[in-house]
């Protein structure tokens, strides 16, 4: 009997590091779309510019974020159909 | 002979049945937690999962030539044999669902054939190395890996997006399980079609019809695919309450973190050649979602009956296997007599199921306290 426990190691190690980054990356972009969705609805104090502002940067960080979960999909597709390899 | 024997028509359909209960069994595998958290309704959710499903049938080339992935010896395998173990399967995949457990529909054919094998062909034509090797390590490592990163990524998950408002969080994670959900159907198809496939191209080879060697006819790979999806989109409602409701109550951010953590497991182990069950791998992703949200309840006894019954899953289906093979082995009478047996065990699971129905309207439901001891008796 041949067990191969290296590549058992492998795939926990990997899917781990994968999985727990997908999931990281995706939960940062959509607390930035969260505080992007506040920064732009009108505040009650006068910072309109900064809020503006604060939006913008976080509406791009938001969509870094969850451009990279999109790529990280696709790599996953292109796993799953033979026809790509 | 190479010709369209009756046993060959029977093997056929009785490969195509149990790819319709694979399909039913397992779309609580990628849909369950999506339909817990409302992310998509019921019925979108088996459909996206059966089209899904039809497409992976059609994507992937790589066909398991060896059905059995050398657990069994092809060479002693006769169809007979293939039709008992696909038999005893088929009666265990209907028994579990009844009693709403997600076991693994590969280990019941594995179990099946085994058995089937195993009275058939003598203990010789079963290798046992390779049974704990292909079936009993990764049964074992792959829940136990896929609820580990799921726990963490559930944590994280929600210490990242504590300071987000509450309904846009929600909102965003249950997009995002579409997109998860629908990978987990994409590679369940793949898979899980493949080897009705292998089974029915088997079936002709040995019969004469097709040449040794050669890949499975269009129309096997459209049948295999119909019946995979049809059995997906009749969902297996049962089995999703078990996995969205029973387990823990599950939250679209731990949603996510479930399918996405079986999602890497199921490809990183496909990439390097492990075979593993899609079931084991969803269940274990849940129960780590529900360990990793702090204060969230996990049901540990129905997680325990889970467990129970994929120990019970091969040497139960081993067991159908091994008595239908020594009925269907005394010729076209024998498998008449298991091909009747077959459909009334399975009217009568029907009729028991429709004292207690679960479909699309109350899959949500928190399983009935009564349900709950009818299934452990």
């Amino acid at each position: 009997m041949d067990i191969k426990w290296s590549a058992l190691g492998e795939v926990a190690v990997v899917s781990f590091a994968v999985g727990v980054a997908i999931v990281v990356i995706f939960a940062v972009g959509v607390l930035a779309s969260s505080v992007a969705a506040q920064a732009t609805q009108p505040a009650e104090g006068g910072h309109e510019g900064a809020a503006a502002r604060g939006g913008t940067l976080a509406y791009a960080a938001a969509g870094l974020c969850f451009l990279a979960c999109v790529l990280l999909a696709a790599y996953g597709i292109y796993l799953i159909v033979p026809q790509f390899h | 002979m190479s010709h369209w024997s009756f046993l060959v028509v029977v093997v056929v359909i009785t490969a195509l049945a149990f790819d319709f209960t694979n399909g039913f069994h397992d779309t609580a595998n990628a849909m369950a937690t999506s339909v817990a958290t409302g992310a998509l309704p019921p019925k979108v959710a088996v459909a996206i999962s059966g089209a899904l499903n039809l497409v992976g049938a059609f994507l992937s080339t790589e066909v398991a030539k060896t059905i059995s992935g050398g657990i069994v010896d092809d060479g002693l395998v006769t169809p007979w044999m293939i039709f008992a173990g696909l038999v005893g399967a088929i009666v265990w995949n209907l028994l579990t669902w009844l009693f709403g457990l997600p076991s693994s529909s590969s280990h019941a054919l594995f179990g099946g054939l085994i058995g089937a094998v195993w009275v058939g062909a003598g203990v010789k034509g079963v290798h046992f190395s390779e049974v704990t090797e292909k079936i009993l390590i990764p049964a074992v490592a792959s829940p136990v890996v896929a609820g580990v990163v799921a726990m963490v990524a559930t944590y994280l998950a929600y210490v990242i997006t504590r300071r987000g408002r509450e309904r846009e969080v929600t909102r965003g994670f249950r997009i995002g399980q579409v997109a998860s959900a629908s990978l987990v159907s994409l590679a369940h198809g793949t898979n899980d079609a493949q080897k009705t496939m292998g089974v029915i191209t088997l079936t002709l080879i040995s019969a004469g019809i097709l040449s040794h060697g050669s890949g499975p006819p269009w129309w096997v790979v459209l049948m295999a695919g119909l019946a995979i999806a049809l059995g997906t989109y009749a969902g297996g409602w049962r089995i999703i309450r078990t996995m969205g409701k029973g387990l823990t109550d599950i939250q679209s951010p731990q949603g996510f973190a479930a399918e996405t953590a079986s999602t890497t497991v199921i490809l990183a182990s496909s990439h390097l050649g492990f075979a593993l069950s899609t079931t084991q791998v969803c269940s274990g992703g849940i129960l780590g979602a529900g360990i990793g949200r702090r204060l969230a309840e996990v049901r540990w006894n129905v997680a325990g009956r889970m467990a129970l019954a994929w120990l019970f899953t091969l040497p139960a289906a081993a067991a159908v296997g091994g008595v239908a093979a020594a009925v269907a082995r005394q010729g076209t009478a024998g498998i008449v007599i298991i091909c009747v047996a077959a459909l009334a065990v399975a009217s009568a699971i029907y009729v028991i199921s429709r004292r207690d129905p679960v479909d699309s309207r109350n899959v949500n439901d928190q399983p009935a306290a009564p349900a709950m001891s009818a299934t452990a008796a």
